[in-house]
């Protein structure tokens, strides 16, 4: 009987291994390579090496280091602000200007300079060739350039902390006409070098997603099909096409609000009186920056949520040893959210006087999103039933995820809708909203991350039981700080405001609010946790050794570990299969790695991929 | 171009799904750099929408008269009033020079350094050309008509600002293209891409690809010039 069935499945992987491997006896066989080897540059000297890095992973530490130092100026800012919020007049440098300036900056720097900085060129420059089975990305050089760009956008946008005004209070949308008119805090210099900093942030941006776009398109390894990528590829790939597609409208509405700044345009400055005169300013629409903005910053939050969802979609399935549901519906919902995050922006903007079958129409396809989207919550679930599920860090991270992004999803579509955002619009359950599903979800994913690749870079692994700490405090902690915030919302506190305890209704709050500070001082001291074990676990953490999580993508599969430049020594890997064949009915091993051939593997009942 | 492997591939939709479900390269044959380009030039088509977009919405909504424009662009020739003569020059200069610039593409392929090197340099002339014909409209625009970007003699505000912002971001952009096209011109003559001499800041070997991708940057900035011409000049 067993006969039999071995011959059934020889003969069945024959006919299957046909469209990649060219058909033939040989059920091993992979197209031969298309390309020569890459040409690289070998850094000798501690400048080449280390610091002017052509070597895509170093660049993707060096964005990781940077964008978490501006991660942690947005933390700082955070428990100022809180701290005005919570226990108001306990110190008086606490003033409304500076909690203006903590507010713009704390969004701003939390949106694109941290979370959009260290997915896509973090773990982007880190993961891409490795998990394609590239060498490097495909112009080391303009990647290296994207780095320092990057670096001295953050420069720019750190120095408006010390010039004259400080930096800019306008919120992070930075809306015209308040944004560069004299009344809003940093409106001389600051305001200016925000906008300088973003373009800056935009070129260096483009650089790097040009890299990532056509390393994954054009210099994959053989038998590396797009749909044998991770999905973490997927997510990092879409979003890096969004951010292509958007960053430009914030590129123009910076160098637009910047001539109105400098030159006195009026791009977007109405005919303003100010003190009963007339400014020179006239005629200029203040709407059409807030397009410009949204079709921006709509595309932004799915080019921060869809590296997320692909890489808790491969940690999900490598710890609970059990292939990713619906793996192709998987891809096809990140590429249909990435497609229509264009045409969702105004519904940012249902209170700015939009003619309301604007709102009718963005209101109709904010919902459709939703079910893509679902899709994946459905799909991350089936792919925990009935797996084999390590309660490790990581796994913790990703279950955190799934409950945090759920609620922060759910109350989307509250928000979607424009009956029903109209007096929601600009209160506490907006930022409640927003905080949980691209704040806290994001983050969750990408501490998850750090614990599950912290042995590929290192060597070694973090500490579980600090590890432990730090998701329960991170995760129990901010639901504290934000699931209240829901409430306030209801009750009618709005955002932005510097100080409420005179309004009639915060009285009822004014605990809520206190404890919700509480929380956000212990959620922040939590992360200093998790850099006391990045620290402590660089040299003393235990070491790994190869593949240690048993993992089928090809980052784990390197020669050496953490993987030289160049990656893969002599020979470049050959790929038989997608990455997630784990407790595959028949074979020896709960995984099969993706360089498996699968002759090797001839027990298996491996589905065709 | 004429890679052998590559006339087997089948074509048609059926060929483009099986490139696309294929490994190691999606668009098969197609050199990294040009690939790289064409992304490229899809997000800065991107950019330039924007500000045609936003250049429409501001012309749509502002309550002043805008300028009309065969006045405001026309030159005076012998004391006759010419609508649009500077302009249709430089876009006529700017076209050819898309045209020297496929030439040079040609040549490259056909390996003639000479022929090549010569019309990338010609090529180079004419965007220069083109660029110093634009600062002497700008000028006279700025010194002559007093327009500025806070303000003009013709009617609405906004005419100035987005006339400077968008043909200066697009100058710019064929500034950009006419100092690569000299240091290409320089390299095509100097035998680079026959020897495989590496290059002075990426170390990295090219060949005559490179100069298609210019071409293709090249011949984009003549598209963009294309729609500010009919956006500004002929609405």
């Amino acid at each position: 009987m067993s006969d039999d069935l071995n011959i059934k499945k020889t003969s069945s992987i024959k006919t299957k291994s046909s469209s990649v491997s060219g058909g033939g006896t040989d059920i091993d066989y992979v197209r031969p390579a298309e390309l020569p080897e890459q040409d690289l540059y070998h850094g000798h000297s501690f400048i080449t090496k280390w610091i002017f890095c052509q070597d895509a992973k170093v660049i993707g530490i060096q964005y990781t280091l940077t964008a978490v130092f501006t991660g942690v100026v947005g933390l700082i800012l955070s428990w100022m602000m809180r701290m005005q919020l919570g226990f108001p007049e306990l110190f008086p440098f606490l003033t409304a200007e500076s909690y203006y300036q903590m507010v713009t900056m704390h969004g701003m720097i939390m949106v694109v300079y941290l979370l959009t900085a260290l997915f896509l060129g973090g773990f982007g420059n880190y993961l891409i060739p490795l998990m394609v089975g590239a060498r490097d990305m495909v112009f080391p050089y303009v990647n290296m350039i994207s780095f320092w760009m990057f670096f001295v956008a953050v420069v720019v946008l750190m120095a408006s902390f010390f010039v004259p005004g400080g930096p800019t209070g306008s919120g992070w949308t930075l809306y015209p006409p308040q944004a560069i008119l004299e009344g809003t805090p940093g409106s001389g210099y600051g305001i200016l070098l925000m906008l300088i900093s973003l373009s800056l942030f935009v070129i260096g941006f483009t650089m790097g997603g040009l890299n990532y776009v056509i390393t994954i398109l054009q210099a994959r390894t053989r038998g590396m099909t797009l749909m044998r990528m991770p999905l973490t590829i997927w997510g990092i790939f879409t979003a890096t096409v969004l951010a292509l597609l958007a960053f430009p409208a914030l590129l123009v509405s910076s160098i637009m609000m910047t001539l109105d700044k400098v030159l006195g345009t009026s791009f977007f400055m109405p005919t303003i009186i100010k003190a009963g005169e007339m400014l020179s300013y006239d005629g200029g629409s203040p709407i059409l920056f807030q397009h410009l903005f949204w079709f921006f910053g709509h595309p932004e939050v799915y080019i921060v949520a869809l590296p997320a969802f692909g890489i808790v979609s491969d940690l999900l399935s490598v710890h609970a040893r059990k292939n990713i549901f619906g793996y192709r519906m998987m891809v096809w919902a990140i590429v249909g959210i990435g497609a229509l995050s264009f045409f969702v922006w105004a519904h940012h903007m249902y209170v700015s006087g939009m003619n309301p079958w604007f709102g009718f129409f963005f209101a109709s396809t904010t919902l459709i999103i939703a079910v893509p989207t679902a899709l994946k919550v459905y799909n991350w679930i089936l792919t925990l039933w009935r797996g084999n599920i390590r309660l490790t860090t990581v796994m913790l991270f990703c279950l955190g995820f799934i409950v945090t992004f759920v609620n922060g999803g759910i109350t989307g579509i509250f928000l979607g809708n424009v009956i029903v955002d109209v007096p929601l619009s600009d209160t506490y359950f907006v930022i409640a909203h927003f905080h949980m599903v691209m704040g806290i979800a994001p983050l969750m994913v990408i501490f998850g991350a750090i614990y599950h690749w912290f042995p590929l870079i290192t060597g070694r692994f973090l500490d579980e039981t600090l590890g432990k700490w730090h998701f329960w405090v991170t995760f129990l902690g901010a639901y504290s700080i934000y699931f209240p915030m829901h409430y306030l919302g209801f009750i009618g506190v709005p955002r932005r405001y510097f100080e409420m305890y005179d309004s009639p209704y915060m009285t009822s709050a004014v605990g809520m609010n206190e404890f919700i500070s509480v929380a956000a001082f212990i959620v922040g001291a939590a992360q200093f946790i998790f850099f006391y074990n990045l620290v402590k676990s660089i040299r003393l953490g235990k070491p790994a050794g190869k593949n240690p999580w048993k993992a089928n993508s090809l980052e784990w599969l390197t020669p050496q570990v953490p993987p030289e430049h160049g990656n893969w020594g002599e020979k470049l890997p050959v790929v038989h299969r997608w990455a997630y064949d784990f407790n595959v009915p028949g074979a020896k091993k709960d995984y099969i790695t993706q360089t498996t051939p699968p002759s090797e593997v001839i027990e298996a009942e491996v589905e065709k991929t | 171009m004429s890679d052998p492997t590559l006339d087997k591939l089948p074509g048609g939709f059926k060929g483009m799904s099986e490139d696309i479900g294929s490994d190691q390269t999606t668009f098969k044959g197609v050199n990294w750099g040009k690939a790289m380009m064409w992304i490229f030039l899809l997000s800065d088509t991107f950019v330039f929408s924007c500000f045609l977009v936003a250049y429409m919405k501001v012309r749509a909504s502002v309550t002043e008269p805008w300028p009309y424009p065969s006045e405001v662009f026309g030159l005076e020739v012998f004391g006759v009033p010419v609508p649009l003569l500077l302009i249709a020059i430089m876009t006529f200069v700017l076209i050819t020079s898309s045209g020297t610039m496929a030439l040079a593409v040609k040549y490259g392929y056909e390996k003639n350094r000479k022929m090549c090197g010569l019309f990338v340099l010609l090529t180079a002339i004419g965007g220069l050309t083109f660029v110093g014909m634009q600062a002497f409209e700008w000028s006279k625009l700025i010194f002559h008509d007093g327009v500025r970007p806070w303000g003009n003699p013709f009617g609405a505000e906004q005419f100035g600002a987005f006339f400077f912002m968008i043909t200066g971001f697009h100058g710019t952009h064929v500034s950009i293209g006419v100092i690569f096209l000299f240091i290409f011109a320089r390299k095509v003559y100097r035998g680079d891409f026959d020897t495989g001499r590496r290059g002075y800041f990426t170390t990295m070997k090219s060949d005559y690809v490179a100069i298609e991708i210019l071409g293709l940057y090249w011949h984009f900035v003549d598209l963009v010039w294309v729609f500010i011409f009919a956006f500004f000049y002929l609405w």
